[in-house]
């Protein structure tokens, strides 16, 4: 299978241009175009293990991001096109690469139905996965980072997906997202870590994406059981602590951040009770990363095993 | 310029014959066109849907699975809004892809909806916006601009939406703005209504059909033109088995309606595009002179429309024919002396979007 960095630059940057560049996130194909600087950098960067599709597959999501003609330009816009569509007002160009991010996050997010989705991040270690659901700001991409620094599997930091019957997570590694403070956190807790493109003044403030796939199988596609579900709290006031927690709270607060539990309907309920029957809950509250990433190990070797 | 989305419609089975690249074309331009889960339920009816490779199936029971949830919430808020309507001796009346879902048509197989349509007679507009709003409807934060403008010069009020549940709601009190050039006599739309299920009512067969070509024919954007021409076609299919004087009676009402025009250029444009089978006599009644001195500029207009917006679709000047349709859209809604204030006010708003409040955008497509 070839990877994006068997790919010499010039060609890399002629196939994005052309938008003939197809890449296998998960269980899908992205095709993208564009001819950003930045855009080409930030592939370079945080793509350059992802295999490549082969020629002539099917294309899941066809994605475009530039400046949507003269006007853009002179505005310094740009736009993000789905399927030749713009989905999205305008961002300013040196939110770009943040931008196609959370664009390939949109396609997931409002099509592929054939799973339950979670919003959160998953992990694994040992062939067994944690599932952490979170708002934006609860720390969960901060932890999911850490632990993939520490030789855990990054299977998702925005999407756990589940196939309904099952207590399983189908791997989506894409680049973790880290937002302001996060960001020096990570670098200073880790020097190896590879960050990509930095955009400010976003509407989550300053965002870069951090590369993750830093396992030799963190491309493969299998469904990975899960035997935990973690809601993880950065919190700097209040004691660091993991508790257990009910099921049935558990179940509410995984539906509330879910992508399509309400959209899936009975299907979607069924999933979730599922999935909850079979997994231990707990919130993980933290301020300091070593200890969540221990605690989380120490919770992992006890209820992560069959 | 592959429209292989037609293709597939009109002969399912020429998916036997696509490789994965075909499927990289006909999925976006189905999608796009939000025709994604109809090619679904059109494959399924074939029983061709399992012949699809499971890469690609997905995505199609993925638009299932949003199309059956739709029905399922369609049903819930037209309790709610046959409630609100009841409470004050109005009927509720679905217009558009709501009526095609409740009334089980073969019509609203995989059509998707994006809003809740329904029709009051204009004098009891009042009275019904504010009984909906006592059942959880609220009105859409505009601005004045574009309060003042459906208000006064459109068929329907600003959008209201549910506090709880987000479905948008389209309250029309006829099916053209007053401004228009054709005057529609709404009360005779009231006279053949159908009660499809119990407390729901639709227009009758034909002014369905003449609704959605002149809906079809007075709008200004296109994203969804080509579904709602697959409407036509669906419902032009299937109607003449219901009503038996659907044929013979489809030109009268529409020059009753005073909507020959759109009913002229929804039946050609069927045809064209879909091959749909509409008797020559029909045609031959609701054409005239003035329509087919026409039929150049409109042809190059509406087939350019009619199609996805995919590159492998695109006619040349595409772009120019749908400036011109859109300018066309509010030449037909209003005169000049509105309309070019309008026009300008919309230019600058699109340049310096920073101006305008919040959410206009998406709230205030129509305006």
């Amino acid at each position: 299978m070839h990877r994006v960095s068997q790919l010499p630059a010039k060609e890399l940057a002629d196939r994005l241009r052309l938008g003939r560049f197809q890449l296998r996130v998960g269980p899908y194909v992205y095709r993208l175009q564009s001819q950003l600087p930045q855009v080409i950098r930030g592939i370079e960067a945080l793509y350059r293990d992802f295999p490549l599709a082969e020629p002539r597959s099917f294309t899941d999501y066809n994605i475009g991001i530039g400046h949507g003609g003269l006007a853009g330009r002179l505005r310094r816009k740009v736009e993000f096109r789905f399927e030749h569509q713009n989905p999205f007002p305008t961002i300013p160009i040196g939110q770009a690469f943040a931008f196609l991010e959370w664009g390939m996050n949109w396609c997931v997010s409002i099509h592929a139905n054939e799973y339950l989705k979670l919003h959160a991040a998953a992990v694994a270690r040992d062939g067994s996965a944690i599932i952490m659901p979170g708002v934006p700001g609860a720390g969960k991409s901060t932890l999911c980072a850490g632990l993939g620094l520490r030789g855990w599997r990054v299977l998702s930091d925005e999407h756990a997906l589940v196939p309904p019957g099952t207590t399983s997570v189908i791997p989506l590694c894409r680049p973790v997202s880290l937002k302001n403070d996060s960001i020096a956190l990570i670098k200073s807790f880790d020097s190896a870590a590879i960050l990509g493109p930095t955009s400010e003044q976003t509407h989550k403030g300053t965002v870069a994406h951090m590369k993750a796939d830093l396992t030799d199988d963190s491309h493969d596609i299998s469904p990975i059981p899960a035997r935990i579900m973690l809601f993880p709290k950065y919190a700097r006031d209040e004691p660091q602590g993991l508790y257990p927690r009910s099921k049935t709270q558990s179940f509410i607060l995984a539906a509330y951040h879910s992508f399509n539990f309400s959209l899936l309907g009975e299907v979607g309920f069924a999933a979730m009770r599922a999935l909850i029957d079979g997994v231990s809950c707990y919130d993980l509250v933290y301020r300091d990363l070593d200890w969540a990433i221990q605690n989380v190990g120490e919770l992992h070797d006890r209820d992560g095993r069959p | 310029m592959s429209f292989l989305l037609r293709e597939v419609l009109l002969e399912p089975r020429r998916i036997l014959d696509l490789e994965a690249d075909g499927y990289s074309q006909l999925i976006p331009q189905a999608r796009s066109s939000q025709l994604l889960a109809s090619l679904a339920l059109r494959l399924e009816e074939e029983c061709l849907l399992s012949r699809v490779p499971k890469s690609v199936r997905r995505h199609l029971d993925s638009s299932l699975v949003l199309h059956e949830k739709q029905k399922h919430d369609l049903n819930y808020d037209c309790g709610n809004i046959g409630r609100a309507l009841d409470s004050i001796g109005e009927r509720l009346v679905l217009l558009k892809g709501g009526a095609y879902l409740q009334a089980g048509l073969p019509v609203g197989r995989g059509r998707l909806i994006s809003d809740i349509d329904i029709i009051v007679p204009g004098n009891r507009i009042d009275a019904a916006e504010s009984a909906l709003k006592q059942f959880g409807w609220k009105n859409s934060q505009l601005n004045d601009y574009d309060e003042r403008y459906y208000r006064r010069w459109m068929h329907e009020i600003p959008p209201l939406y549910h506090s709880r549940r987000s479905t948008t709601l389209d309250l029309h009190h006829t099916i053209l703005p007053p401004t228009a050039d054709a005057d529609v006599d709404a009360d005779l739309l009231f006279e053949e209504l159908m009660e499809v299920r119990p407390g729901v009512y639709t227009l009758s067969w034909k002014d369905m059909v003449i609704h959605s070509a002149t809906h079809l024919f007075h709008e200004g954007e296109f994203h969804h033109g080509l579904r709602d021409l697959w409407d036509l076609d669906r419902m032009l299919r299937d109607f003449p088995d219901r009503d038996p004087s659907f044929w013979e009676g489809l030109a009268i009402r529409g020059e009753q309606l005073g909507l020959s025009g759109p009913l002229y250029h929804g039946l050609n444009y069927a045809r064209q595009v879909f091959a749909t089978p509409v008797p020559e006599p029909v045609m031959a009644q609701v054409s005239s002179r003035s329509r087919m001195l026409r039929q150049p500029i409109m042809d190059f207009l509406f087939l350019r429309a009619f199609r996805p917006c995919q590159p492998e679709c695109r006619l040349p000047l595409t772009d120019l024919a749908l400036n011109g349709l859109y300018v066309r859209a509010h030449y037909l809604r209003m005169p000049l002396y509105l309309l070019l204030p309008h026009l300008a006010r919309k230019a600058w708003i699109g340049w310096f979007p920073g101006e305008t409040v919040a959410g206009e955008g998406a709230q205030g497509e129509k305006a």
